[in-house]
């Protein structure tokens, strides 16, 4: 497939901090990419470098196989919408739709029929003489995405759009968001600290840390094959062991723990060595408690903190040594009468963990 | 108990403003009204008529200062507008921090002299034997002596100066309030420079710009001592002819009347620039 997006080794310092470091990156044509990662990482600043509001200090942006370096922002085949949306507040919804058609120099019987047909595609039909003031949250949104839309861009580029909204609207519009992205069929480039949105949305997520990409994966390999102990800590819920290698055989290790445990993983970084500190990453589902852990997988015991229930979510709080595990309560209510305090055994199979290189202290 | 307590504090609240609205604004405003109606027939006795108003309109003197007048407020007015969006926007948008302060300190300097010595100051530079003047000569870019003061542009020049600081302020308060992502937004959607600002700051800045037209309309329209200091035999402003008709020809009745067209004439212009801007006064005075 061919790539809407690509970029080379991207960096853009500001003073002695490097906000984005030799970041490359690669986006097929009609896929939904998200660049995830926590505030402050430069997410925002690779995102404006895309969108031409600021320049790279070096590397190169390529779209649909133009470079786009010295291009301004209002002649690149691109869109963005805005963190806060940025809607005119001095124009009516039709006008704001129809701003960028004006620029184009679309006719206005076209015009108009063309704000129809977009604000019906996202749902909100016959509103082209609201203010963006009288619209709710959710509507804005769609408005801010018909905005651009309407003008068929190569590339929508996202700001955390969904930021503002309250939880409830916030889960329905991420699953719109992918469908409205479907039906378009444009690129999207999303940019979010929320691992939840970018997991759901996403035919691929970038991890950002520091100003890098730690992993460049779909959202199921992010899960499960977390290439670094950041992707694997800040994507999706997980618990974090730390220990010393006592062994290694083949890709699994066995590490011992503060409390005197020995527990085994699979090896998912460099530099695991007998002796050396490592950190062992296995997720709260993972866990199988008491009686249902099978011969082969790796147990340990641990003192009930608390129980707490949330639905499917339900979990247990357990102590092992100084550092907290949380697992999951399976569905089926077949553990159960877990009092605080009680001793609880918890297995995991081997595969299912993943073990890197502990970072220097 | 408790109403006529609330009563009474509101009464105290309102009565000065109610004193000052009606001692000094109604009342002088009603006796000029009246006087300018009045007709002297001889030293004691007045009968009401119209001819003061027939006088202005006879009188192409008059009238003819009157539109002048009207017509350079305007341009005054839009030539401050022109100078002062980008010293409001640089301030509001782009200056940060202490630099923001700085600027808005160096706009109010000037005002911390008075309109005469600051019109001075422009003499000092316009004048024949002036600074400018002085230059010029010693870039050899004239030959003698270069008089630059007494005409029209050097009181355009002198009414700007004196306008600016009231036109900076609503603007930059306006402008101040304005998310910078609009302005990338509209570039982003394919505008230019041209398209940003006229389709997206401007209806932005309205009402401030608006209230800023007003106030420095009304400043130019009704200042005595720049035109007068700056202005030659030819630029006669009508403040002058109402000055002329109470001071010196004791003419009250005259000079009544002319008072009333300013009014009447600066009321107008800023009714019409509210409606052909969409504005009304509530929304721009805040």
């Amino acid at each position: 497939m061919a790539s809407d997006l690509f970029c080379t080794d991207l960096v853009r310092r500001f003073g002695d901090h490097t906000a984005v470091d030799r970041v490359s990156l690669d986006v097929p044509a009609g896929t939904f990419f998200s660049i995830l990662g926590p505030s402050g990482c430069g997410k925002t600043t690779l995102l404006r470098l895309l969108a031409g509001f600021d320049r790279p200090d070096s590397g190169e942006i390529q779209i649909r196989g133009a470079r786009m370096n010295d291009v301004p922002p209002n002649k690149r085949p691109v869109n963005m919408v805005f963190q806060h949306l940025a809607l005119f507040p001095t124009m009516s919804v039709g006008d704001n739709i129809g701003y960028g058609l004006r620029r184009q120099k679309v006719p206005a019987a076209e015009r108009t029929r063309k704000i129809a047909r977009v604000l019906e595609q996202v749902g909100l039909p016959g509103l082209e003489d609201r203010n963006p003031q009288q619209l709710s949250g959710g509507q804005r949104q769609r408005v801010a995405l018909a905005r651009c839309l309407v003008l068929e861009p190569t590339l929508l580029l996202l700001d955390e759009p969904l930021g503002a909204l309250d939880l409830k609207l916030r889960e329905q519009m991420k699953v719109e968001l992918k469908h409205l992205q479907k039906a378009f069929g444009t690129t999207f480039v999303y940019i979010t600290h929320d691992q939840s949105e970018a997991m759901v949305m996403s035919d691929q997520v970038a991890v950002m840390r520091q100003g890098r990409f730690d992993q460049v994966a779909a959202p199921e390999t992010l899960y499960r094959n977390p290439a670094t102990p950041f992707v694997a800590g800040f994507v999706g819920d997980n618990n974090r062991l730390s220990g010393d290698v006592i062994s290694v055989d083949g890709d699994l290790v066995r590490l011992r723990l503060q409390s005197g445990e020995e527990v085994a993983g699979r090896i998912a970084g460099e530099g695991i060595a007998t002796g050396r500190r490592a950190d062992l990453f296995i997720r709260p589902e993972s866990l199988v408690m008491n009686g249902a852990v099978p011969d082969g997988y790796s147990r340990m015991q641990a003192t009930v903190t608390t129980t707490l229930f949330d639905g499917a979510n339900s979990r247990i709080e357990a102590g092992v040594a100084d550092q907290t595990i949380f697992a999951r309560l399976p569905q089926d209510g077949s553990v159960s009468n877990l009092s605080p305090d009680s001793a609880i055994q918890l297995g995991w199979d081997p595969q299912g963990a993943t073990v890197f290189a502990g970072e220097p202290v | 108990m408790r109403s006529s307590a609330s009563k009474l504090s509101l009464c105290l609240l309102m009565t000065p403003f109610v004193l000052w609205i009606v001692l000094l604004v109604l009342l002088p405003h009603l006796q000029m009204l009246r006087v300018s109606f009045h007709v002297r027939e001889s030293w004691d006795t007045v009968t009401l008529g119209l001819e003061q108003y027939q006088n202005f309109f006879s009188e192409s003197y008059y009238w003819r200062t009157f539109v002048r007048t009207g017509v350079m407020s305007l341009f005054t007015t839009f030539l401050t507008l022109v100078i002062a969006f980008p010293i409001a926007w640089y301030i509001a948008q782009l200056a940060r921090g202490r630099a923001k302060g700085f600027l808005f300190l160096a706009c109010l300097i000037p005002f911390w002299a008075s309109e005469l010595v600051r019109t001075y100051g422009w003499m000092i530079l316009l004048r024949e034997s002036g600074l400018f003047s002085t230059w010029l000569q010693a870039l050899g870019l004239a030959d003698g002596p270069v008089e630059m003061l007494y005409n029209d542009a050097a009181v355009i020049i002198g009414l700007v100066y004196n306008g600016l600081l009231f036109m900076v302020v609503p603007l930059v308060t306006t402008l101040d309030g304005m998310d910078e992502n609009l302005v990338e937004a509209g570039y982003d959607l394919g505008g230019n420079h041209w398209t940003v600002l006229r389709e997206i700051i401007v209806p932005w800045a309205m009402p401030g710009v608006v209230s800023g037209c007003i106030v420095v309309f009304m400043l130019t329209l009704g200042s005595y001592l720049t035109p007068i200091l700056m202005g030659g035999k030819d630029s006669a402003w009508f403040t002058e002819q109402i000055f002329t008709q109470f001071i010196t020809r004791f003419n009250w009745e005259q000079g009544a009347a002319l008072g009333v067209l300013l009014l009447v004439l600066s009321s107008v212009i800023v009714w019409l620039g509210l409606r052909v801007t969409g504005q009304n006064l509530r929304k721009v005075m805040g």
